[in-house]
């Protein structure tokens, strides 16, 4: 048993996943509480570089004290029973103080089965840490946080962005690779098949400068038509929140979100979208955001510029004629 | 081919809410409980296998309020056996769900089981890869498509950015469900009535909650913004323009 922070790598395609980082920034603040180290937990098939080489995009290495590296044929995309079996035999092995996994299509793939299988406490949707060892989570849409002491003896956990920037995740420095050996991960029930590119559709919706995003709060495909002048009239396009995507109104070439694009418009105007994590994550960047939402307590006012209650049925048909007018003027 | 279906009942966030006294849970008082969304998306992607290869559809769900008439609900879509577990469920926490669910899955004998990838309020991981734990069997969430063909899964795997991993399962097998791959059909109020009168829900008693491997939660709060957005007021005309004022400072007008 020992005092460490595991941090598990989030990659795709031999790129880090941002996520990694917030994750690593997260466990140093345990790791201070705790007094232990901070290991990255690589997974992998000749994926040394990834922790070895810096980051092509920012030229910064994972800021940790160690890296363990996993590496197996089975483990060179991910695949959550091979992946679990090669996790279940390190934690066991080694039950560091709290192992942090993202709260991702990877990442909770993971901790709850390993919480069930090694008998260890989880704690989800993490989004930071105290260095007395207390932990935040974020339940309701993010209308909500819950803290508490961080379980032990080995918590793990799933930590989602919000709480530490990136950069506070990387240093200048090139850590040290130890390898892990491991016995096996036979048999394998999921395997990979494949990937399947994303659909490109008419639009970029991660290079507009103008995006007007429809959420749940447009009720109805026939009122997509009001977002539609809107964006048409400030020389913007239309996006969407997950359920107005799920519901089939808009292509998922517009989804705006954790499994759709990350935009960085100059204008974000969001129409009846509360602002959930897996929405608020993706839409950060964005220069301004303006929200138009009747709900006050709606998260999204949180993270917005400008805000206003008025109904969303009652503003945008107004709003869309003073622009035209103004562009005509 | 036997399809269980495992529905949540979550606080709906389009109510206001509220900490109760305690400090460190909700106030269940003014709290209106509805089906996880996801949950929602499970049922309908559980019937639409149905529908293709012919399966026996059953949806299991906790005795909380509200619960009859999801499970109703779910009949009208198409399922076919509605089983309520008994239990004092209002506090429980997902890894208790997982055991007492699991308890009674077992012995249904699943080929395949689905849930929500996440719900709302889940504070110790999500049911279904802790089920996956409990039952032994492989997990894959973040699903949008699954396609069934010899004994094996092929499943839509959502990564960021709209890219999808196909994944192969072996059965028995747990999946997460992120969206159908249609959105839930629509059932009517008089179908639903009528399936009251039709249909029967099984009750079952889990064997008691073990809410071991959860956290304990000392307070819970309503987030207090580092900024908040400068809000706009007035009648519809005065706030569209003001909004083409913020328009044109930032040069898009």
């Amino acid at each position: 048993m020992n005092q460490d922070i595991y941090v598990v790598i989030e990659h795709l395609r031999g790129q880090v996943a941002e996520i990694s980082y917030v994750m690593l920034a997260g466990g140093r603040e345990l790791a201070k509480g705790f007094g232990g180290s901070v290991a990255a937990v690589l997974l992998g098939n000749k994926a040394q570089g990834l922790a070895a080489n810096p980051s092509p995009a920012s030229g910064q290495y994972l800021a940790v004290d160690k890296v363990l590296y996993m590496d197996h044929p089975a483990l060179s995309d991910f695949t959550s029973d091979a992946y679990q079996k090669a996790l279940a035999e390190l934690i066991a092995r080694d039950q560091p103080r709290a192992v942090i996994f993202g709260s991702t299509s990877i990442g909770t793939d993971l901790a709850s089965t390993l919480s069930i299988k090694l008998n260890l406490p989880m704690v989800s949707s993490c989004s930071s840490f105290s260095a007395d060892g207390k932990f935040t989570s974020q339940i309701c849409g993010g209308k909500i946080m819950a803290e508490g002491e961080l379980p032990g003896p080995t918590a793990l956990i799933t930590m989602v962005p919000g709480g530490y920037k990136t950069e506070q995740g990387q240093n200048s420095q090139a850590p040290t690779l130890t390898q892990v050996e491991i016995s096996s991960v036979e048999p394998v029930r999921v395997t990979l098949a494949g990937y399947i590119e994303p659909e490109s559709g008419d639009v970029d919706i991660a290079k507009e400068k103008v995006l007007v995003s429809v959420g749940r709060g447009i009720q109805n495909q026939d009122n997509i038509v009001l977002a539609e002048e809107l964006a048409k009239a400030l020389g913007g396009v239309v996006s969407g929140s997950r359920p107005v995507i799920d519901q089939g109104w808009l292509s998922t070439s517009r989804l705006v979100g954790k499994s759709g694009k990350h935009v960085k418009p100059k204008i974000y105007l969001a129409l009846g979208i509360s602002g959930a994590p897996e929405h608020a994550e993706a839409i950060t960047d964005s220069d301004t955001i303006i929200a138009i939402n009747t709900d006050p307590a709606a998260p999204i006012f949180n993270i917005a510029k400008y805000g206003t209650e008025t109904d969303l049925f009652d503003l945008v048909e107004v709003l869309t004629s003073q622009v035209k007018a103004a562009k005509g003027g | 081919m036997n399809i269980i279906i495992l529905v949540k009942l979550v606080p709906d966030l389009v109510e206001e809410l509220a900490i109760d006294s305690s400090g460190n849970k909700l106030d269940t008082a003014w709290l209106r409980m509805i089906i996880n969304e996801f949950d929602d998306h499970a049922i309908e992607q559980g019937i639409l296998l149905k529908e293709r290869h012919g399966a026996v559809v059953t949806v299991v769900a906790p005795d909380l309020e509200g619960v009859d008439d999801v499970l109703f609900t779910a009949a009208a879509k198409g399922a076919d056996k509605l089983i309520k577990i008994k239990g004092d469920f209002s506090g429980a926490n997902n890894h208790a769900m997982a055991r007492a669910f699991s308890a009674i899955v077992k012995e249904l004998q699943p080929d395949l089981v689905l849930t929500g990838v996440q719900a709302n309020n889940d504070l110790d991981g999500s049911l279904g890869p802790l089920m996956a734990g409990c039952l032994e069997m492989p997990y894959v969430g973040y699903i949008s498509g699954v396609t069934l063909g010899d004994g094996k899964l092929k499943t839509r795997k959502e990564y960021p950015g709209g890219l999808i991993a196909e994944m192969d399962v072996s059965l028995p097998a747990v999946l997460g469900i992120q969206a159908a791959e249609q959105p839930p059909r629509y059932v009517a109020v008089s179908k639903v009535r009528q399936m009251m009168k039709t249909s029967t829900i099984e009750e079952r008693t889990a064997p008691g909650l073990d809410m071991a491997g959860g956290p304990t939660i000392s307070r819970m709060f309503q987030p207090e913004a580092a900024q908040h957005a400068t809000m706009i007021t007035g009648n519809p005309e005065e706030v569209a323009t003001k909004l083409v004022t913020i328009f044109k400072e930032l040069g898009v007008l």
